[in-house]
């Protein structure tokens, strides 16, 4: 048996803890390979989430039980651990949402109509998901400012020099920038980019979905002034996810929904609002999600995020090596320095019909344009497979995925094959 | 075994050497998965899929539509001219998987000649055998009295080699996507989506 030992990393004690990933699928054990859609969770954050609702569950602000009480300083603590985990100066910096999509549009919808009017630009990477697109799209329409790309070259890294000039045309306002790409792994400089940006008086918001679980984050260092995450892409739960806002910008804000436990008093006549974190917070939240989140980080914590880092990285070069080595093969994101994100084409072969081939040998990826369709089009491609990593991936994964895509250039090679 | 039901994988205590025993008794990768693979790949849908028919745009149309798959961001576009209610040509154009390729140049092979009636008709029974399998039994189309293969092979004929794809439920959008961007161009003539 190979040695699954990467790094510091004991790759097998860290997949007896994920349940998922034990299940035969079309009669092949698992390969899971789609990360960067979702990843996996380790049991402790089951558990934890589990215990709340089988020990502490009750609301959260609202009464002066016991009950109360515990999901009140649980759910503090969690905002608490996340804010530690990405470096942030205060606790009420980080706002719960219900994923990273939420966390993008409140940036957009609040500071953005608050902030943009006419001859105001908004830079938007070529790189960006749907979901720190649309919303910035909708909002410079709405107060007439622009939304103007900032491109990429040919390896799927940002142009910089181009960027450089876009700030330096003035009237930039906001920067809206990935960390890490979901479609290509490219790694942004997002600190040499905030530096860039505020030099020139504007701001970065930076949609840190796929780099939370993968690489370090600090917020202060990267000079982000606003950090979205999503809980499902760090071995949290689903629907759970946060913003991080500096304080000053979040303070002038205005809300982005209202309602129950944002106010500090309401009358017919006219209605103020409460502090930070909660003005940003209405309604129930999702207390067992920030709790499950809370927990992932302290899991991440524990197996170390460097350690993680070098044991992905080298599991990236390997698979780089190994699907090169795949007939009609073409890699898309090449970018220096990039994450655990393989995007690939293949010569004459659709990539759904790639992944369903894989499917059928218990391979999992992912086949679409990963919500990144200005970026497909800048690429000229319709989707591609994506194979994306996590700190359980292993050699004998990227194995299966190679002798899977084998079995793509038999069933399509035909008399001509793949080239 | 296959993809027949993609919520039965069973989820089993795991043990890595008792996993990896397994899977090298069964043979190698390719074995079972080809078995899995036949019924959907079958070698006239490669062949279709790789050198799809009538596909061109047919400026003298009288009918179109488009077809959007948003799961995959493919788009077809399907071109017909009907004369004295009998289809007299059809083509399509855009890109896809070879399930999609394969459907939308079989589909225009099939349409010549048919009358507007039948080809709703086909459109019918073909959307009925490609989703049957997704629905549990295969038969849920009350208008349709048998499921048996014989009988869909009979009202399909060669069309019938795509309805593998009904143990492949997230593929099913494929194959249908031309088909109905075929009965949107004949009925109300405006895009479709597969949503
Ligand atoms: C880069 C990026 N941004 C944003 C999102 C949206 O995250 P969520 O679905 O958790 O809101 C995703 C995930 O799909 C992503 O990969």
């Amino acid at each position: 048996m190979m040695d699954t030992k990467v790094g510091s990393i004991d790759v097998d004690a860290v997949r007896e803890q994920f349940p998922a990933l034990h299940q035969l699928v079309n009669n092949h054990p698992l390969a899971y390979l789609d990360n960067a859609a979702t990843t996996q969770r380790p049991e402790s954050v089951l558990q934890a989430m589990d215990n709340f609702y089988r020990r502490d569950n009750a609301n959260v602000h609202r009464g002066v039980h016991t009950l109360s009480q515990r999901a009140t300083d649980e759910f503090e603590h969690a905002r608490a651990t996340v804010a530690r985990f990405v470096g942030a100066r205060h606790d009420h910096e980080i706002i719960f949402t219900k994923g990273c999509t939420e966390a993008l549009n409140l940036v957009a919808f609040s500071w953005g109509r608050s902030n943009l009017g006419p001859g105001d630009v908004v830079l938007v990477s070529n790189l960006e998901h749907h979901a720190n697109f649309v919303p910035w799209q909708v909002v410079t329409q709405a107060t007439g400012a622009r939304m103007v790309p900032i491109p990429i070259h040919d390896d799927c890294s940002l142009d910089l020099t181009a960027y450089r000039s876009l700030l330096e045309g003035g009237d930039v306002r906001m920067v809206a920038v990935k960390h890490v790409c979901n479609a290509t792994g490219t790694v942004n400089p997002v600190a040499e980019m905030s530096r860039l940006a505020h030099e020139h008086g504007a701001l970065v918001t930076v949609d840190g979905a796929q780099a939370l679980a993968h690489q370090r984050v600090n917020v202060e260092s990267f000079g982000a002034d606003f950090y979205s995450m999503a809980a499902h892409k760090v071995y949290g739960p689903m629907g759970m996810g946060a913003l991080y806002g500096r304080e000053e910008l979040l303070e002038a804000m205005p809300p982005y929904q209202t309602g129950g436990g944002m106010i500090r008093s309401v009358s017919y006549e006219r209605t103020t609002y409460a502090g930070l974190p909660d003005k940003f917070e209405p309604g129930t939240p999702y207390v067992s999600g920030a709790i499950g989140f809370a927990a992932a980080l302290a899991w991440v914590e524990r197996v170390g995020i460097d350690a993680i880092a070098q044991h992905e990285r080298s599991l990236t070069e390997a698979a780089t090596l190994a699907l090169q080595t795949v007939p009609g093969l073409r890699l898309v994101g090449t970018a220096a320095g990039k994450a655990g994100i393989l995007s690939f084409v293949m010569n004459q072969v659709h990539p759904h019909d790639v992944g369903t081939i894989l499917d059928t040998q218990g391979v999992a990826v992912r086949s679409g344009h990963h919500c990144c369709q200005p970026l497909m089009a800048r690429l000229g491609v319709n989707a591609t497979t994506r194979a994306s990593l996590a700190v359980y991936s292993t050699e004998e994964d990227l194995e299966r995925l190679r002798v899977g895509l084998l079995e793509v250039v038999r069933v399509f090679g035909g008399p001509n094959g793949l080239d | 075994m296959g993809l027949t039901r993609p919520s039965g994988n069973e989820s089993i205590p795991w043990r890595r050497d008792i996993l990896l025993e397994e899977v090298l008794r069964s043979g190698p990768n390719t074995a079972t998965a080809q078995m899995d693979l036949t019924d959907l790949y079958q070698e006239i849908v490669l062949d279709h899929g790789k050198n799809p028919r009538n596909r061109r745009e047919m400026p003298d149309a009288n009918r179109t539509a488009e077809g959007y798959n948003p799961l995959c961001g493919d788009q077809i576009k399907v071109w017909i001219k009907v004369e004295g209610g009998i289809v007299v040509d059809a083509s399509f154009t855009g890109q896809g998987c070879a399930i999609s390729q394969a459907s939308a140049s079989m589909m225009t092979q099939a349409l010549k000649g048919q009358s507007e009636a039948e080809a709703e008709r086909l459109f019918e029974a073909f959307r009925g055998a490609v989703t049957g399998g997704s629905m549990g039994s295969g038969c849920d189309h009350e208008e349709e009295p048998t499921c048996d293969e014989a009988a869909i092979q009979d009202e399909l004929g060669i069309l019938s080699c795509l309805t593998g794809v009904r143990n492949y439920p997230n593929r099913i959008k494929c194959a249908t996507l031309a088909w109905h961007a075929m009965h949107s161009a004949l009925t109300a003539g405006e895009r479709v989506s597969t949503e």
